[in-house]
């Protein structure tokens, strides 16, 4: 077995067991803190697609900045405790069942898509800064400028939001 | 590294990430804390991103990897205006728990 499948199965068993405490942990605090050990093992995926650029960003974005928020968030809403009320069982196990039915609904749609390999792909350095650069540059110039007018919006909107009432 | 394409088949990451999907849905269906749902939102959009990106690559179309880039903006706009959603709604009723959001509930 390539060592690149030993590489893959490991990131997969860190991504899907760490997302599945994100759901059960009680504690928001441990909850956050295992969602980042999921984004560090997309990452992970990210470099092995050669997306190199993308497993940067996604660090710098995501663990960086928005469970930074996150954890600010409940901090600042003391919220690092068990708190959750013990609430009845019917709904959890609907939502075992309506998610599991879900997944496997899926799997069975996307399992006879495409049979075997895709064509292999000529070019492997598109996910290197430089040509994600030219592209992103050249083709969606428009949609990344329009991008800044919405982190305007929002942050407008965040700050609106978050401040007290005045009267 | 780079011969990520012959050794690893293009169905091993469709299921991952609709594993991963799959326990969003979960989170958000089984969990009351609002963050904690906010948290499963932001796996699911990361599943979607891993997808994007992994056909992407077997493709050889650097476009899904500029999509990625922007649903990574679209998300980080979305964290901030939610999060300040979520403390306004903590000033007013010192609660996050979403059983307690049923004023539009007929």
């Amino acid at each position: 077995m390539p060592i690149t499948q030993y590489i893959f199965f490991f990131l997969t068993f860190v991504a899907i067991f760490s997302a599945i405490l994100v759901v059960i942990d009680k504690n928001p605090v441990h909850s956050v803190l295992y969602l980042i050990v999921t984004f560090f093992a997309l990452a992970g995926h990210y470099l092995l697609l050669n997306a190199q650029f993308l497993a940067a960003v996604h660090i710098i974005v995501y663990a960086g900045a928005i469970m930074v928020l996150f954890l600010y968030v409940i901090m600042m809403l003391n919220l690092n405790k068990e708190i959750e009320p013990h609430k009845k069982n019917i709904p959890k196990f609907a939502a075992v069942i309506a998610s599991g039915v879900f997944m496997l609904c899926l799997i069975a749609l996307l399992t006879n898509a495409q049979k075997g390999m895709l064509p292999a792909a000529q070019n492997e350095n598109i996910g290197l800064v430089e040509n994600l650069g030219k592209v992103l540059f050249r083709e969606y110039m428009l949609p990344f400028e329009v991008s800044s007018i919405l982190f305007l919006a929002a942050m407008v909107g965040a700050v609106f939001l978050s401040k007290k009432e005045i009267n | 590294m780079n011969n990520v394409i012959l050794n690893i088949p293009i169905q091993w990451y469709i299921y991952l990430t609709v594993i991963l999907f799959s326990i969003g849905v979960l989170g958000v269906l089984f969990r009351r804390n609002a963050i904690i749902i906010f948290m499963c939102v932001e796996l699911m959009l990361n599943a979607v991103n891993l997808l994007m990106v992994a056909f992407s690559r077997y493709l050889g179309d650097s476009g899904g990897q500029v999509f990625v880039f922007f649903i990574m903006v679209v998300a980080a706009a979305e964290v901030s205006v939610g999060l300040a959603i979520l403390m306004m709604i903590y000033r007013n009723t010192k609660s996050i728990d979403i059983d307690d959001l049923n004023k539009l509930k007929w």
